[in-house]
């Protein structure tokens, strides 16, 4: 149990910036996503919270102490690391309780701790195996028993599941965040899959051009991303150039749309993007009068099976609408439409 | 983790060629070396091949049960501070950028390029008591007057050590660059000192390549026969130096083909039993 607070930390190698300005507050027993493409510093963020690496600015709290100059070893962080780095020499046992060794437990209570948290787990009966002869699924398991074992206070994960494959992923996903929830155990996961970010996460912090872009619980980003680029980078999104005509109206292309929301940064008579989730696009006959509407050619049609998503030509830009197979519009390529962009769908974001 | 060998007949043809050099180059001349180990010494650095064990026999005498122990001892003392400096420095070495990287791995092949007898002849002018580091002590101020400490064991040692840590830095460079730099910052995590971690997680992880290491400059250094004649004293002399003295000054070659293959005997045996035990110790199926 315990708060973790981040004050303008930044982090700067050489010349090169890798973070800046990240002021967080995670409360305790909290799971946060660091949530961005590679190369953005949400890994380097992640080593400076676990102490691995000093930052060059700012502060770090741990319940109101100031943590940023305490090296690793004194932190009590428990980590998974993306390699999983687990020690090749020693077997599952002895990966797992080699931090009670350090703390000079004796050899019984390691093996017990070592036991009881692979049954936390779900792998028991396996501690005398050698590390070489784990399955991904199993090393990743050993990897996250291994960091719980000092009841860490804080719970670092780097890419924990870039290992393995998109089925096993998802049901680790549901698995760790069930485990974090049930230890309440304040939790940092760096991820660049939006996916495993919505799963596990009570807060999202997405991050882009190593600056933190917004921090918010994931519906709510995924509503109401506040840029251009946590729009796009957060599910699939239709992003349309237009200019911001008036307050709450937008153009584009001439054609009149009304938006809910005008993000930070863009004033009347600006560029900016509109942004709208294909499921909050709807296909209507090229005939109906409605507004918020814009008339298009539909180009292609895309039947996933669970969806069916139709994408229509407005004047060279394509907008795509998706919706579930029993509401499949009745279009075939080449048919003129015309699609609505509910007003409460759109926002207009800086570019 | 074994690849398995090919077995097409390709895979033959294509390994004739490296089993003819191997024939030509290393077994033919084993070969002559047996025969003319068995034969009879004649006066004059001839001999006549014949079946005569008589050279084999006196290894077992007092003075070659010294040379032998004396030869094994300094062999593996040299293996063991080169590893001792050597990893280490290595380690460090591949934590380094790039180009820093580089630029010591040049300085230290420029290193292996010394012949034997420059590095033999520098180390016992740099420890003499004429003209060597002693007398940059004395007139530091820190010793009394110079002192030779050539000839003897250290001078050897310190030669013997220089001459083999470059080897121990190329061979353990591709291995340590290629550990996972997050297995020590796993220990850290799990509270581990630096120190700590590069002691119970480094150098178990890189066990495999030690013991090779220390294989590879034991047999290396076994074979030096040089620096014990120019930095060591008489009873500082090795089989090595023994086989030079019986083949050249004494002519006398079945009796250093003799110990030629008594000295390969012992040292492959002892290369087979090491790594046999670190197999065994590894716990590897």
């Amino acid at each position: 149990m315990a708060e973790l607070c981040l004050r303008d930390v930044g982090r700067r190698f050489g010349t090169v910036t890798a973070i800046t300005d990240v002021t967080l507050d995670i409360p305790s027993g909290h799971l946060v996503c660091l949530l961005g493409p590679s190369g953005c510093g949400k890994t380097t963020l992640l080593r400076l919270i676990a102490g691995l690496d000093p930052p060059s600015e700012g502060r770090i709290l741990l319940d109101g102490m100031d943590i940023t100059r305490v090296p690793a070893h004194q932190r009590n962080f428990g980590m998974v690391f993306q390699s999983l780095a687990l020690f090749p020499h020693l077997n599952v046992a002895d990966n797992i309780s080699y931090g009670l060794r350090v703390r000079g437990l004796a050899s019984d209570v390691r093996r017990k701790r070592a036991e009881t948290l692979l049954e936390l787990v779900r792998l028991p009966g396996i501690a005398d195996r050698h590390v070489a002869q784990l399955s991904g699924g199993q090393r990743q398991r050993v990897a996250i028993a291994r960091a719980l074992a000092l009841e860490p206070k804080i719970f670092l994960l780097d890419e924990p599941m870039s290992a393995l494959d998109a089925k096993l992923r998802e049901a680790m996903q549901l698995e760790l965040s069930q485990l974090q929830r049930r230890l309440g155990i304040t939790t940092v996961v760096v991820t660049h899959d939006q996916r495993e970010a919505m799963t596990m996460a009570d807060t999202i912090v997405v991050i882009g051009a190593n600056r933190v872009q917004q921090v918010g619980a994931p519906l709510d980003i995924y509503r109401r991303p506040r840029n251009s680029f946590v729009a796009d980078f957060i599910g699939s999104i239709n992003l349309l150039p237009a200019v911001l005509s008036g307050p709450g109206e937008a153009s584009v292309g001439g054609i009149r749309l009304a938006v809910v929301e005008v993000g930070d940064g863009v004033g009347e008579g600006d560029r900016a993007l509109i942004s709208v989730r294909p499921e909050d696009v709807h296909l209507l006959s090229i005939e109906a009068q409605r507004d918020n509407t814009l008339p298009g050619t539909v180009s292609y049609v895309r039947d996933l099976g669970s969806q069916v998503e139709t994408h229509v030509d407005c004047a060279g830009e394509t907008i795509v609408s998706a919706s579930a197979p029993r509401d499949r519009p009745v279009v075939a390529v080449g048919d003129a439409v015309r699609v609505e962009l509910p007003v409460a769908a759109c926002r207009a974001l800086a570019p | 983790m074994i690849d398995r060998s090919p077995r097409g007949a390709g895979a033959y043809v294509l390994a004739f060629g490296p089993g003819l050099m191997l024939a030509v180059f290393f077994l033919v001349p084993f070969g002559i070396m047996l025969l003319v180990s068995v034969a009879e010494a004649v006066k004059g650095g001839a001999y006549n091949l014949a079946f005569d064990g008589s050279h084999y026999a006196r290894f077992f005498t007092p003075f070659f049960g010294r040379v032998l122990g004396f030869s094994l001892f300094i062999a593996l003392l040299t293996a063991c501070i080169c590893i001792t400096v050597g990893f280490p420095f290595t380690y460090a070495l591949t934590r380094l950028g790039h180009r820093a990287q580089v630029v010591w791995l040049v300085f230290i092949l420029a290193v292996l390029s010394l012949s034997e007898v420059i590095i033999g002849f520098s180390w016992s002018i740099l420890l003499s008591r004429t003209a060597g580091i002693s007398n940059l002590l004395v007139w530091l101020g820190l010793m009394r007057e110079p002192v030779a400490w050539f000839p003897g064991l250290a001078a050897l040692l310190c030669g013997l050590t220089y001459l083999g840590l470059p080897y121990t830095v190329l061979i353990l460079y591709p291995p340590l660059s290629r550990l996972d730099p997050e297995l020590p910052e796993a220990a850290r995590m799990l509270g581990a000192s630096p120190l700590r971690s590069f002691f119970t997680v480094v150098v178990p992880a890189m066990r495999p390549a030690i013991v090779a290491t220390v294989i590879m400059l034991f047999v290396f250094t076994l074979g030096a026969y040089l620096l014990p004649q120019v930095l060591g004293r008489p009873q500082h002399w090795t089989l090595s130096v023994l086989i030079t003295d019986q083949a050249i000054f004494q002519s006398n070659l079945p009796f250093a083909a003799a110990m030629a293959i008594f000295l390969m005997g012992v040292s492959l045996a002892l290369v087979l039993v090491t790594s046999r035990l670190n197999r065994r110790a590894m716990g590897s199926p």
